[in-house]
């Protein structure tokens, strides 16, 4: 047994001419929170989606929990115990808040027969409505989840990743978009999950003090490479960083 | 009262216009009325593959054709009518599982021209294929079942008969669409992406929406040799698809009343405008559009409108978003 979660080795990813993503590698370990920041198109959506077999990437290999994840389909990635959301907002929206939190953690109840028998919640009403409490979303309980505003809506979608009970989960821009307020009880509710079940975090962030302040560790990428790795404060005045982001 | 309270309140209602109405009505009412039990149960199947899951298909009338020509053979070499029935929904699960399999490749009006293609292909089986199926002629005289030596053999009591199998189908599709499975369905419709990265097999839910909408059609096609005792191939052509289409669409796909009510529309509308002649087909088609364009999601979708100007919910304050800033 080790304690890295998430092992990514060599990856690189090319669309056309354009290499997205250059021998990409790190590890990430247990109850860590990591941050992928680097400018517009610098890579990170595309490295997670080959993190998470979105993506088949030229080379490289990726391991989480000691599986390796090449063409690997994403629920049964999913039920490995791997969360995720995606940078565009990606909630059902004619379902409501409820259904959509239950469905996130529906298929990891019994078999597929006993779905269709069993109780029509799955027996998750319960924990369904913990985790709307826990991201304070009672009062939107049976709303329809289209009907919500957009901060309201992220946050349903993140709840949605944690639902099933995952070891790691990837965040892609989960304060994009996302007004000032609901950006601190995000962070908020990120921070209190992570130390309350001790989850492994990888999140990509555009927004810098929020990955500053949330993240133990951050790696910077500038067109498809690792430039800088390390701790925020370092981070911050590292200058390579500061003109890949003024410069780019 | 809860909302629950209103709907078995409203079903146990309905259910009892069902049973009384019918009684003393002439043969052709009883016609209509029987027929519209049974195209209600193929558009509940299509309600289930489209309405639910999302899945554009226009074969469910071949589904009705299979399930037709099994009962009528199987009941034509004396077998009961039970085995025709549960031959032709297992024969047409399978086969709607196998034209499931496009679906995981293509979307939208692709996949509507394979599954029109597969409606064209069941129409020219049935009418090239004499030895099987009577060809043009078709098949004939497919008796009326016997249960416990109750016979089904006049129009009331066929009725009936229908009704009980309605009842059963509602109830296995209500449950189907309430179970975890229907929220399967519904997230597939909604995000299929999504679906997959929460653990859903959105393959495998796929298949199944195309295999379970299509059992419906072959229990409807079922109960069509009994009741006309004549079929042909010509009653199961790509227009009778589009028309259990409608009914899905003009009722309110994704409703568990829809599809009834839009059948209850599509076999009664034409009767009822049959006195403006030769220009009823034109004001039906005009009614639909102005149907479609006020409102996609059909009558159900009017009459929510019309209940929310009533009775206007109470809206949390979305705009504010107090509730939710923690
Ligand atoms: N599916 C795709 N097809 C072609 N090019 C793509 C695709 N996805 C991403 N790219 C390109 O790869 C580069 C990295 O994109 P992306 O990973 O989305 O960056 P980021 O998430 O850091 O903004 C960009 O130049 C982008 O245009
Ligand atoms: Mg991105």
């Amino acid at each position: 047994m080790t304690d890295t979660v998430l092992s990514v080795r060599g990856i690189s990813k090319s669309f056309g001419g354009i290499q997205a993503v250059r021998d990409v590698s790190f590890d990430v370990q247990k109850g860590e929170v990591l941050g992928l920041i680097g400018p517009n198109g610098s890579g990170k959506s595309t490295l997670f989606n080959c993190v998470l077999g979105q993506l088949r990437p030229d080379s490289g290999q990726v391991t989480i929990n000691d599986h390796k994840v090449a063409n690997m389909r994403a629920s049964h990635l999913n039920k490995l115990g791997v969360g995720r959301t995606f940078q565009q907002l990606s909630v059902f929206p004619q379902m409501s808040v409820l259904d959509n939190i239950i469905l996130a953690g529906q298929e990891h109840k019994g078999s597929m027969a006993s779905r269709l028998f069993g109780p029509s919640d799955a027996g998750l009403t319960r924990a369904a409505d913990q985790m709307i409490a826990f991201f304070r979303l009672e009062h939107l309980r049976d709303e329809m989840a289209g009907s919500l505003s957009y901060g309201q809506q992220k946050l349903v979608d993140a709840a949605m990743a944690f639902m099933a009970g995952p070891s790691l989960v990837l965040l892609d821009e989960p304060a994009g978009g996302v007004n000032l307020t609901m950006l601190g009880s995000l962070k908020d509710r990120l921070e209190t999950y992570n130390r309350e079940h001790g989850t492994t975090f990888v999140v990509i962030e555009h927004n810098m003090e929020f990955v500053m302040s949330l993240c133990t560790r951050i790696i910077v990428l500038a067109e498809g490479e690792i430039i800088a790795e390390g701790a925020p404060e370092e981070i911050r005045a590292n200058q390579q960083v500061i003109d890949a982001y003024l410069g780019g | 009262m809860t909302r629950k309270h209103v709907h078995i309140a409203f079903a146990v209602i309905a259910l009892a216009l069902l049973i009384f109405v019918p009684l003393g009505q002439k043969n052709y009412i009883l016609y209509v009325l029987t027929s519209w039990l049974m195209f209600s149960i193929a558009a509940m199947g299509l309600n289930l593959t489209l309405g639910y899951a999302g899945q554009i298909s226009l074969a469910q009338a071949s589904f009705m054709g299979i399930g037709a020509y099994v009962t009528a053979l199987i009941t034509l070499a004396g077998y009961h009518w039970v085995f025709g029935w549960l031959a032709a929904m297992g024969l047409t699960f399978v086969i709607g599982l196998l034209l499931g399999y496009p679906a995981l490749r293509v979307q939208h009006h692709f996949l509507a021209f394979v599954t029109l293609a597969f409606n064209t292909i069941v129409f020219l089986v049935l009418r090239n294929e004499d030895w099987l199926t009577g060809g043009n002629h078709g098949l004939v005289g497919m008796p009326r079942p016997d249960f416990f030596g109750i016979s089904t053999g006049r129009n009331l009591q066929f009725y009936y008969f229908v009704l009980v199998l309605f009842v059963i189908s509602a109830g296995v599709f209500f449950w189907i669409v309430n179970s975890p499975w229907g929220r399967a369905f519904k997230a597939l419709r909604e995000n299929p992406v999504r679906a997959e990265s929460l653990g859903v097999d959105t393959r495998r839910i796929t298949l199944l929406a195309f295999a379970i909408g299509s059992a419906f059609g072959g229990g409807a096609g079922a109960i069509m040799s009994p009741l006309v005792q004549f079929i042909e191939p010509g009653s199961f052509a790509l227009i009778h698809s589009l028309k259990i289409l409608l009914m899905v669409v003009v009722g309110g796909a994704g409703f568990f009343y829809g599809p009834m009510l839009g059948a209850a529309v599509v076999i009664l509308l034409p009767e009822v405008l049959r006195f403006t002649d030769g220009y009823y087909l034109m004001i039906y088609a005009a009614l639909v559009i102005v149907l479609m364009v006020y409102s996609p999601s059909g009558l159900i979708g009017i009459g929510q409108k019309l209940m929310q100007q009533i009775r206007p919910r109470q809206e949390v304050r979305k705009d504010m978003a107090k509730g939710a800033q923690l």
